[in-house]
């Protein structure tokens, strides 16, 4: 366990020694207050039904910002180690694999999280300054971040798999890009699908990530996606356990 | 220490060694010698449980490395082909990060640390970002890596590449040193780095082992032993034809454009003609400015089992 945390920290602190990270963390802070102030701007000019919060977590500009981030927290991930060649350095010191792959991945999401640190500030200083809260109850507030965990371990695994593919962060980066947007706009598919009973449409709905966040973030604990996310997320790490094992085979 | 039977690797079926077999004990220097492309690293990766072998088996302090790869792993310290570092961390923390990865205890890491940066003279560059280090220090930051856990046996890939003459000689006499207490394993292409530190060699050429032995038996078993050098203006004599009537003198190879003729004289084993040459030449009264015998050196071997046509 001791070897994990060492690597574990070895992880989360070669992001912050690289630029990337902050490019990543000016990025997102930018389009999240972007994103907050349009949706109170927005709401101070006509009576609407849902919370500052809730539209924070549904608007355009959250999911834009979203999807993007994922390929730049994981490109660099394994496919700099192979480039680097420092895999050879780490893979003969007495680790094994599955701690090198889960050092990474939770490395990965430290950082992840570490990013949506500022946003719990956005709805202080709102409950502050209007003198009512951001959110209907606290239980919204606790569905919309466990949703985030969720969908961040999802989309993040997958940015592991494809690092591990490939030597090249250019690539890795632009394959989980597509990968994840993909996932993502399958759950916009229903929307476009106008037969109301379709089962198309109902089994697309449940890979929405969109619709599961807005019941996620209105407070509804849905146990569906949770089951759904966390099983993926087990999937894609096996599967990036399994492809950093066969380059002993491939090399 | 080491043992290796039948070791065999493949790439995309191109086989990189083939068949190798042999066996290091403990506190030996083991050179390990080859040209380019020969496999040296090919077969120092499968030790280090770097890769594994398409057929065959090797064992580490007992453990396979392939089998047994943590155990084997825990054994051993491995300096890889060019120290592939991470290059945004400074010297002391790498040097920490790989103490604690390879188990040392976490109160004893600080005073590892120190030693080997002492060790290895990284003192003055500790708190310096490795990216910025010059290729010599790169090179000992993976040498003190190697060292951290006091491995029983050390694997080093290269060890004096890209160094200049002085560090060459600063990190032979350290291997040197090490080699009280550690089993070594290094690469090289540096023949008198092997000459020095050795106790014995391989040589291995297009992934088979050419020769195994101590540096001294292999120089005993060279077709020619070395020779004698003469350097002489003779004139118009024929003398590389009289030289060759010389008894012991197997074959004469005359260089040279000038007056000045320089004559290699390939000689059986264990014969001195140096006398003879002279009193040759002293009859003949030509002008000698050079008479040496050769020492035939490692590099002789090098080349006569890597390149037997060349000679």
């Amino acid at each position: 366990m001791r070897k994990f945390y060492t690597l574990l920290s070895r992880e989360v602190r070669g992001y912050f020694h690289s630029p990337i990270a902050y490019i990543v963390l000016i990025f997102f802070l930018i389009v999240s207050g972007i994103d907050f102030y349009f949706q109170v701007s927005f709401m101070n000019q006509r009576q609407v039904q849902y919370t500052v919060q809730e539209a924070f977590f549904n608007s355009v500009f959250f999911w834009f910002a979203f999807v993007l981030i994922f390929p730049l927290i994981t490109m660099r991930l394994f496919a700099e180690e192979f480039k680097l060649g420092t895999i050879e350095p780490l893979t003969t010191a007495p680790v094994r694999d599955w701690q090198v792959v889960l050092s990474k991945f939770f490395g990965a999401l430290f950082f992840y999280l570490i990013l949506w640190i500022p946003t719990l500030l956005y709805f202080w200083i709102f409950a502050r300054i209007a003198n009512q809260p951001a959110a209907h109850s606290a239980g919204a507030y606790f569905g919309s971040y466990l949703m985030l965990l969720l969908l961040g371990m999802f989309y993040l695994s997958i940015g592991c798999l494809t690092s591990v593919l490939t030597r090249n962060q250019i690539i890795a980066a632009v394959i989980s890009f597509c990968a994840i947007t993909l996932l993502f706009f399958l759950g916009l598919v229903q929307f476009i699908l106008l037969d109301v009973t379709s089962t198309t449409r109902d089994l697309l709905g449940y890979f929405s990530a969109i619709e599961h966040m807005g019941t996620f973030s209105r407070g509804v604990i849905d146990t569906r996606p949770i089951v759904l996310y966390l099983s993926i997320t087990v999937v894609m790490l096996t599967l990036t356990y399994q492809a950093f094992q066969s380059r002993k085979w491939r090399l | 220490m080491i043992k290796v039977e039948n070791l065999t690797k493949r790439y995309a079926g191109q086989p990189a060694i083939q068949d190798l077999s042999f066996e290091v004990s403990r506190g030996e220097i083991m050179g390990f010698l080859g040209p380019n492309g020969a496999g040296k690293t090919t077969t120092m990766r499968i030790l280090a449980g770097f890769m594994p072998p398409s057929s065959g088996r090797a064992t580490v302090a007992g453990y396979d490395v392939f089998e047994q790869s943590l155990q084997a792993r825990a054994h051993l310290g491995y300096m890889p082909e060019n120290v592939p570092l991470y290059s945004d961390m400074r010297v002391t923390e790498y040097l920490n990060y790989r103490a604690a990865l390879k188990g040392v205890q976490h109160r004893r890491i600080t005073e590892r640390v120190g030693d080997v940066e002492e060790l290895c003279g990284l003192k003055d560059v500790k708190k310096k970002l490795i990216g910025t280090l010059s290729k010599g220090y790169r090179q000992r930051v993976g040498l003190a890596d190697a060292l951290l856990a006091e491995p029983d046996l050390l694997i080093l890939d290269e060890p004096t590449i890209g160094l200049d003459p002085n560090q060459i000689r600063q990190v032979r006499e350290l291997i040197k040193n090490l080699g009280k207490h550690h089993t070594i394993l290094l690469s090289t292409h540096i023949l008198p780095e092997v000459e020095m530190t050795c106790s014995r060699v391989i040589i291995i050429h297009k992934g088979r082992i050419e020769a195994c032995d101590t540096p001294d038996n292999l120089l005993g078993k060279i077709r020619q032993a070395g020779g004698v050098v003469l350097e002489a203006k003779v004139g118009k004599d024929n003398a590389a034809e009289e030289l060759k009537k010389i008894s012991g003198v197997r074959d004469v190879v005359t260089d040279g454009e000038d007056e000045w003729k320089r004559f290699s004289l390939r000689v059986e084993s264990g014969a001195d003609v140096r006398e003879e040459v002279f009193r040759l030449a002293a009859d003949r009264q030509w002008a000698v400015r050079e008479l040496t015998q050769r020492r035939a050196t490692l590099e002789d071997v090098f080349v006569e089992l890597t390149h037997p046509d060349q000679i």
